[in-house]
């Protein structure tokens, strides 16, 4: 008994992730994590969507189920477990169950190298780029398997144009990426691990977005596009509106096996939001940790994350205060009035010295994602959908192209001293004596 | 639980005759399946759940960047295509036909004489000495990556960039012999 | 049972045999073409694996950078991703024609 504490507690003092030094207690503790937080990051996306949409549309969006609507996706989810299984008469049972779970499989599965922090992570793959798009490219098979099993048109067709879609802008992702991946290797020490990554861009004092000044930014703009067509959002979302296929390829997919599909969405586009996060903006670190170290600027960027709940608690307070003085709004009163409490508790909690050593890497990993989440949902309220060829037309003829180009420009860049010296000098004195000899 | 209580060495293998054996259990299963399936997405499935179980396997080979290339390539890229041309060809009409050829029973038999043949390979000429266990000496994985690149495209030590460069010679042929082939006018 | 617990090279080179086996089964057998190419990727699943756990060996002997076996490995996955989609273009062409996708109905030399 005291060795099984000693093994639990051997992980703490250590500064690897639970994989690295084979604690299996500490990793599964660590996936338990993650997928709470997952799960709570993939409710509070439903609720944002809807009011950050209605707000954006000049309407309030839902206000009823709980103080301004926040019970909502907890309503939404009660009734989608509640709702009947149908499945479509001459539909393959077998595949037709399989599909939501390969999806939501590939959603999840690439949460493992998502690096939160310096030792925050479930583990630290020496290929952990290369897992990240190999496993997000796996929910291709279930979108294509589902479509096909619901022996119908509507969801054939979504799921083949959906499939192609991704496969697409998979190509234009992976091509950024390999940019990003080139500027690590600058230092001498490259790699293609997250947490390598985001230390590379720290001591290279630099976030990879403003790396070799048009090159990092054009680079971070094609990943950010071909993100939202991987994941099928909008304005890339034809083979999901419901205006255009009657919602493709999952259209026969109805209560809980559509919201596994809505999980593995929601899911995917936190993963890739990691993904350029890590990659250009610095992931877990704070805003300039080069430039502004040194122990009283560590202090005031630890206090933001309190700061930041702290905030939130002040916006429900205030949002009570202007609620209607009803008695039938007295519920709703007092529940904004705790649920404001809460976050103002949370807020006060990162104060204390121990938590708020630790909580800085995760809140600024957490908060940058955030912003992409953001950036999704105004894309959703402001652009116009994609027409398919079009679609296509942008993945294989701009995308493809330009990120060549890039992928290009960036090596030359990198290595220009070594490309000055060794081939373009000898290549212009051979010319030279070519020219010389002649004449 | 195992105890691997000594955290010092660095990716220490854990559990490693479980994982073998259920992975194993697990391709075995999927290659049965994928060759005796009348209906052609179920076989494309158990092929995929093969491919990804032989991807844990190379993880434990410490070899991950393969097993990352099988994920990639193999079951995000090939599965896809093969998933793609099953359902363009729809062949409801073929489950209710004959499945297995006239000379099932010979191809029977010509396996297992190459069944055989390796079991006789197996048993004669190792013996078991050659083969050390295969976790035992535990090399620092993080330079996988780098040891490959450099056997692929170092100057001094890099033997295999001809190959390389033939290879997307191969992938430029296959791109366009497949868009030829599936044209309807060319 | 000691002898099994320590997993050696010869369990990866009986598991890639069996892999091969049932890939040559599969190809021998099946009237399906588009089965046939699945199981030819099975076979060379099988010769990948083999390559990658006889890589693995070779460390044992050579050191950390004797990864031969795992470039090999990487070229004929390239390799069969290109013969996978030839494959199936040829497939495609075959059966825009005669309108079945079994092999032994593949024979006359002009129809």
């Amino acid at each position: 008994m005291h060795d099984f504490v000693q093994y639990i507690l051997s992980y703490l003092g250590s500064d690897k992730t639970p994989g690295a030094s084979g604690n299996i207690f500490w990793a599964t503790i660590y996936v338990l994590l993650v997928f709470v937080g997952l799960s709570i990051a993939v409710i509070a996306m439903n609720w944002l969507e809807r009011k950050i949409l209605a707000h954006m549309q000049i309407r309030l969006g839902p206000m009823r189920v709980g103080p301004h609507g926040l019970l909502q996706p907890i309503a939404d989810a009660l009734k989608l477990l509640l709702k009947e299984d149908l499945i479509p008469e001459g539909a393959d049972k077998v595949v037709f169950w399989v599909a939501p779970f390969i999806v939501v499989l590939a959603a999840f599965t690439v949460f493992v190298v998502v690096p939160f922090g310096p030792t925050h992570a479930i583990t630290d793959m020496n290929i952990g780029i290369l897992f990240m798009l190999g496993v997000s490219s796996l929910s291709v098979l279930g979108i294509v398997t589902a479509g096909w099993a619901s022996n119908s048109h509507y969801p054939l067709i979504g799921a083949l144009r959906s499939s192609a879609q991704m496969v697409s802008y998979e190509v234009a992702m992976g091509l950024a990426v390999v940019s990003a991946i080139m500027m690590t290797s600058l230092d001498g020490n490259g790699t293609l691990s997250m947490i390598g990554i985001v230390q590379a861009q720290f001591a290279q004092r630099e976030w990879f977005l403003f790396k070799f000044f048009p090159l990092g930014v054009i680079a971070f703009t094609i990943f950010a596009i071909a993100m939202v067509a991987e994941t099928n959002r909008a304005p890339f979302d034809l083979p999901e509106a419901e205006s255009e296929l009657t919602a493709g390829f999952h259209t026969e997919y109805s209560g809980f096996r559509w919201s596994l599909f809505f999980l593995a969405e929601y899911s995917a586009m936190i993963a890739v939001s990691s993904i350029a996060v890590t990659l250009w903006l610095g992931g877990w670190l704070r805003p300039f940790p080069n430039l502004l170290s040194g122990p009283t600027w560590d202090l005031a960027f630890s206090l933001v994350p309190g700061l930041a709940f702290l905030l939130l608690g002040a916006m429900c307070f205030y949002n009570t205060a202007r609620m209607p003085k009803h008695p039938l709004f007295k519920i709703q009163t007092i529940g904004l009035a705790a649920f404001g409490a809460v976050l103002a508790l949370i807020g006060l909690l990162m104060f204390l010295p121990p938590v708020r050593d630790r909580v800085g890497d995760i809140f600024w990993f957490s908060a940058k994602v955030a912003g992409f989440m953001y950036l999704y949902i105004w894309y959703r309220g402001t652009f116009p959908r994609y027409r398919f060829d079009q679609l296509m037309k942008v993945g294989w003829k701009v995308l493809l192209p330009t990120g060549l180009a890039l992928l290009i420009l960036t090596a030359i860049w990198a290595m220009r001293t070594q490309v000055w010296a060794d081939v373009i000098i000898p290549a212009w004195t051979g010319f030279v004596d070519l020219l010389r000899s002649v004449f | 639980m195992n105890p691997a209580l000594n955290s010092a060495a660095s990716n220490p293998p854990v559990a490693t005759p479980f994982f073998f054996y259920g992975l194993a259990a697990v391709m075995i299963i999927g290659g049965i399946l994928v060759i005796t399936r009348k209906n052609a997405v179920h076989s494309a499935m158990a092929l995929i759940t093969t491919l990804l179980a032989q991807s844990a396997l190379y993880l434990m080979l410490y070899a991950p960047f393969v097993a990352g290339v099988q994920i990639i390539l193999y079951a995000g890229g090939i599965m896809v295509l093969f998933l793609f041309v099953i359902m363009l060809i729809s062949i409801e009409r073929q489950q209710k036909e004959r499945q297995f050829n006239k000379q099932w029973l010979i191809g029977i038999v010509a396996a297992a004489a190459l069944g055989g043949l390796l079991i006789a390979v197996y048993t004669t000429t190792t013996k078991g000495i050659l083969f050390p266990p295969v976790g035992r000496e535990s090399f620092v994985e993080s330079q996988n990556t780098q040891g490959i690149a450099s056997l692929l495209f170092d100057v001094h030590s890099g033997m295999y960039m001809f190959a390389f460069e033939i290879a997307s010679l191969l992938l430029l042929v296959a791109i366009i012999g497949a868009v030829v082939m599936a044209k309807k006018r060319i | 049972m000691h002898a099994m617990m320590e997993i050696s090279t010869l369990h990866y080179l009986v598991l890639g045999a069996a892999l091969f086996l049932l890939g040559v089964i599969g190809v021998l057998t099946r009237r399906n073409v588009v089965i046939v190419l699945m199981s030819i990727e099975l076979i060379l699943n099988a010769v990948n694996l083999n390559l990658v756990a006889f890589s693995r060996y070779w460390q044992g002997l050579h050191g950390p950078s004797a990864l031969h076996g795992q470039v090999f490995a990487i070229f004929i996955i390239t390799d069969a991703a290109a013969e996978a989609a030839v494959g199936l273009g040829i497939l495609i062409a075959f059966f825009r024609n005669k309108e079945t996708v079994n092999v032994d109905e593949v024979n006359l030399l002009k129809w």
